[in-house]
């Protein structure tokens, strides 16, 4: 029951804070905020479950409840945990709650509502986390799209109506996509619930039948190719990253750190649970066309990172790369790929998350993100500049740090895959994205930040404020923490992401 | 619940059956009568009040026969009266149910939106005239008391549209509404009579019967058939009788627009299923195929109703687009009937059922939220809309809902109601009304989303000091069809169980 009361207590917070006026909002909001994280807390203290919920593991927190009935199916109301979803719903509460308090300072225009649709985003973000009934998971999964949209449409930055309906169709029309595909796969099953767990079991013992005259074969494949494209738009991967940087740069900082952070890992999640837990047999067939685009994100990301002039636009990009890895690794089928894609989901909502963050507290004072319009600010902002480097050494993998554990792994895994061919050259090139990281970051910090001061302003640039910088600092802790003892979520998520290797045969 | 098991032939005791549409008869007459007893005061609240607590009064009786299965097949089947004219089954209820939930919505919100006018007893008694002889429509089992009962609906409704006099819109759609009804009446009307004189009858159950010995009279039953079609295309405002339509929901006073679009709606399809699936089911393989008529004209309308909407630029206009567009959803569970496969017809029919019914609560509260606007008199164009929901963020949000829901997202009733009506038609072998109906929802995205856009994103163009005045009645009504919006997506369950089983015992 601690799901649904976390879910039902998120939503009350919600209506709350739509309801109160706007100058009680912010900290209404942040304390509201809290609770989820205590939940979440307990939830992780309280974990006991082994393997992975969808093969057949043991499930903590389940709950299952018949729902309605249609044309011989039963939709249920089904929620659990297991090792791969519990990390990232205690980063959805986390994270909500710092980017919360990130909002303190931008957003001073209708408060009430903005951080209602936060909360009410934390609450979607929660139930898709956690639902393991198809039509639980769908419904979130689009109740996610509706308060980011408004998020960017209404406190973005001058194109933010644009963004934000691109934002929208883009993802809108990938679920569309994956939804017939998945329906499809369902009606050719002798299951009779869309209970994920049922569909993943009746699909591994072989029960797939033709539909509509295409042979059980071709229509997995089908399947898995229209999933793909799916949940590919919303990770993104090149060339269907087009939405997000547009995205990015037009949401106000803490709607760009919740996108960064959790929206970005709804798409590695699904892919994780449905494309590869489902079909690890199609996964293995597309072996190179999914790791060719891997890696063409992971380099061509980064070029494009490269190439940019707002800071915001840089570590948009730099999202896309970094996703390349999490493809790499899910595609490797191997233990430290799939285990270490799984930790990177999280090092890198936090890492993410703390850039943009970052950036977002230098765009308070400077008001400008264009990196040759500003130098030398940390003189005037020591605190908010060290950590924005810091954030940025995570971002580039540096050891002790969660973004270090999580490639380090992902690179292992990918580099002895047996299901991948070529898997040491694939590794290799995904490698040399980091050197590309290293070079922008470098470049952009060594602009901005240091040298002489020089900032048209006529005013004067100080420091940042107590709490734009409390999160940051928060972040940085767990940031650490993670990289210096990544066995927190690496066991679990190990335990949960072993018997999909088991299942793919991918050893 | 005694009078569920009372003998069927003991009239009287039929006639509790029919109680939903005695209320709303005797509310309409009671509405007249406190204005002609007392016609100097004209209380519009008073008379605003008598209509809400008499459509609710309907609505709960019609909700508590359909939760004790009044009619249904476990307690003693459907009961007919009057010779079997007429005939209280699930169906029936269930669409009783959809027109008094609308009128209630539309009265609460008409109080406030007639608040300076002369004569609001007219338009209350017409409007419950209406919903009544909508009732009767629903419970029909004769061509002739369908007939009678559709012509009851439409009069008052051609005077609800032209209602507002002195407005050459309001007046100009409520005789384009009338003329084009009254040629649509005559061919429905010539349509019986050809019906009748290959058939013999005007009972649906025993037109069904003839159909097998029609022999060479078969091309006349044809050309009726067809022409019955006719009728019931102009009714629910489906290609190519959907002219009017436009015309008339723009005119219309913005109340009016609602309840024809919703409650006048769900009528044209309530006798339109029962008389196809009881009365002309058996002429499908041996006369006419009208399911593949009603399938061509599906996929014309559902295509002609959004691509017309995108392109508008007054928001009313376009929401009457979308009805079309959504007229078009409906027809499948007409254009999905093929004879002899009953367990598949009723499912598609049963999942349109369920969608007009929850289409009656996001078309109305869409709807209303013109009437809101149209209160404060803010203008009609996307461009006027911009910026309200600054000022007015609680309706704004409840216009977001509706717009999300019509366009079918995942989030809220519209997506269930349109996904088991897909799921239905593609269960029933018609895989392409399915594939032009998902196509069309997702493009329709677009222009339900352009309405967000400008309330939400648009930054206010003009002085918008009139919406500091929060119509009770209008917001009332809104708040409540969002709300009703939003919890029909958990419960739609005893919505579609309810609407499958009323549509099974039809085609049992």
């Amino acid at each position: 029951m601690i799901i649904e009361a976390l879910l039902a207590f998120t939503f009350a917070a919600a209506l709350l804070v739509f309801a109160v006026p706007n100058k009680y909002a912010h900290k209404l909001a942040f304390g509201l905020s809290l609770v989820p994280i205590a939940g979440s807390l307990y939830m992780w203290s309280a974990f006991e479950a082994g393997g992975n919920a969808l093969t057949g593991g043991q499930i903590a927190f389940e709950t299952v409840a018949p729902w309605l009935e249609v044309a011989g199916y039963q939709l249920q109301w089904y929620v659990g945990v297991d090792g791969i979803s519990l990390p990232l719903v205690v980063l959805t509460t986390f994270l909500t709650a710092l980017a919360i308090m990130s909002a303190w300072t931008p957003i001073q225009d209708r408060q009430s509502q903005f951080y209602g649709l936060m909360l009410l985003m934390e609450a979607n973000l929660i139930g898709v986390f956690t639902a393991l009934d198809f039509f639980v998971w769908f419904i979130f999964w689009e109740a996610v799209l509706v308060p980011m949209y408004f998020l960017i449409g209404v406190w973005g930055g001058p194109r933010r109506k644009y963004a934000a309906i691109k934002f929208f169709v883009y993802t809108n029309i990938a679920s569309l996509v994956m939804f017939i595909a998945f329906m499809a796969l369902v009606f050719s099953l002798p299951v009779e619930t869309f209970g994920l767990p049922e569909i993943t079991q009746s699909l591994a013992a072989g029960e797939l039948t033709a539909f509509y005259g295409l042979p059980a074969d071709t229509l997995a494949l089908v399947v898995f190719a229209a999933m793909f494209v799916g949940f590919a738009v919303k990770v993104p991967v090149v060339p269907v990253h087009t939405w997000l940087p547009d995205a990015h740069v037009e949401a106000p900082t803490p709607a760009s750190v919740m996108l960064a952070g959790v929206l970005l890992k709804m798409g590695t999640y699904a892919l994780l649970r449905f494309n590869f837990t489902m079909l690890p047999e199609q996964a293995s067939t597309f072996a190179i066309p999914i790791a060719i685009i891997a890696v063409v994100s992971v380099i061509y990301g980064a070029m494009l990172a490269l190439a940019q002039t707002d800071l915001k636009r840089i570590v948009a990009y730099s999202s896309v790369s970094s996703m390349g890895y999490v493809i790499l690794g899910l595609i490797a089928f191997t233990e430290f790929g799939m285990g270490g894609a799984t930790f990177q989901m999280v090092a890198h909502g936090l890492i993410s998350g703390l850039m943009f963050m970052a950036v977002g507290v230098i765009y308070n004072a400077t008001h400008t993100r264009i990196v040759d319009d500003m130098s030398g600010l940390a003189d005037r902002m020591p605190v908010a500049v060290w950590i924005l480097v810091a954030g940025a050494f995570a971002y580039m993998g540096l050891p002790l740090m969660a973004g270090f554990a999580g490639e380090f792994f992902i690179f292992v895994g990918s580099f002895g895959s047996t299901a991948l061919p070529y898997a040491p050259v694939f590794t290799a090139l995904a490698m040399f994205g980091i050197v590309i990281v290293a070079g922008y970051l470098l470049m952009a910090m060594q602009n901005t930040l240091f040298g002489p001061f020089r900032l048209e302003t006529d005013y004067e640039i100080g420091r940042a404020p107590v709490h734009d910088i409390a999160p940051l600092v928060a972040l940085l802790g767990a940031i650490i923490l993670l990289g210096v003892a990544p066995s927190l979520f690496f066991d679990m998520i190990l335990d949960a992401t072993v018997p999909i290797l088991e299942l793919g045969g991918g050893l | 619940m005694s009078l569920l098991q009372i003998e069927p032939t003991n009239w009287i005791y039929a006639m509790w059956s029919l109680q939903p549409v005695v209320i709303l008869a005797v509310t309409a007459l009671l509405v007249l009568g406190i204005d002609s007893l007392s016609p100097d005061s004209r209380s519009n609240r008073l008379l605003a009040g008598t209509a809400t607590v008499g459509t609710l009064v309907a609505l709960g009786v019609t909700v508590w026969y359909l939760a004790a299965g009044t009619g249904a097949a476990g307690t003693g089947g459907p009961i007919s009266l009057f010779s079997d004219a007429i005939v209280v089954d699930g169906m029936g209820l269930f669409f009783i149910a959809i027109f008094t939930s609308v009128a209630a919505m539309v009265v609460v919100a008409s109080a406030d939106y007639l608040e300076d006018d002369d004569n609001p007893a007219a338009f209350y008694s017409l409007l419950l005239f209406a919903t009544t002889a909508m009732s009767l429509m629903a419970v029909s089992n004769s061509l002739a008391t369908v007939f009678i009962s559709l012509e009851m609906a439409s009069l008052p409704s051609y005077a609800l549209v032209a209602y507002l006099k002195t407005n050459r819109g309001s007046v100009e759609a409520g005789l384009k509404y009338f003329l084009i009804g009254a040629v649509s009446a005559a061919v429905f009307a010539f349509g019986i009579s050809l019906v009748y004189a290959a058939t013999g009858s005007l009972l649906l159950p025993e037109v069904a019967a003839a159909i097998g010995d029609v022999s060479d009279l078969a091309g006349i039953l044809g050309m009726g058939i067809l022409m019955v079609a006719g009728g019931f295309l102009f009714k629910t405002a489906s290609v190519p009788f959907h002219f009017w339509a436009p015309e008339a929901y723009e005119g219309a006073p913005a109340p009016v627009s609602a309840f024809l679009s919703s409650a006048s709606k769900a009528a044209g399809f309530a006798v339109a299923f029962r008389v196809f699936a009881v009365a002309f089911t058996p002429a499908l393989d041996v006369v006419i195929d009208w399911g593949l008529l009603f399938g061509i004209l599906a996929v014309v309308t559902m295509i002609l109703g959004n691509f017309a909407a995108a392109t508008q630029t007054n928001v009313k206009r376009m929401l009457a687009y979308s009805s079309i567009g959504h007229a078009g959803y409906a027809l499948i569970g007409l254009a999905a009937i093929t004879a002899g496969a009953s367990e598949a017809n009723a499912t598609v029919m049963g999942a349109a059922m369920a969608h007009l019914f929850v289409y009656g609560f996001m078309n109305t509260g869409a709807f209303l939220f013109i009437a809101m606007v149209e209160y404060w008199g803010v203008g009609r164009t996307f461009e006027d809309y911009a910026g309200l929901g600054r000022k007015a963020p609680m309706a704004s949000i409840a216009m977001a809902v509706f717009m999300f829901s019509l366009a079918g997202l995942p989030v809220f009733g519209g997506f269930f109601s349109k996904y088991f009506l897909f799921l239905g038609a593609i269960n029933a072998g018609f895989w392409w009304l399915a594939a032009v109906g998902a196509v069309t929802s997702a493009l329709s995205l677009y222009y339900y989303s352009r309405v967000v856009k400008a309330l939400w994103f648009e930054e206010p163009n003009g002085n918008l000091d009139a919406l500091d005045s929060k119509p009770t009645g209008l917001y009332a009504a809104v708040i409540a069809a969002g709300v009703i919006t939003i919890l029909l997506l958990p419960g739609f369950g005893p919505v579609i169980e309810t609407a499958e089983a009323a549509a099974t015992a039809i085609f049992a």
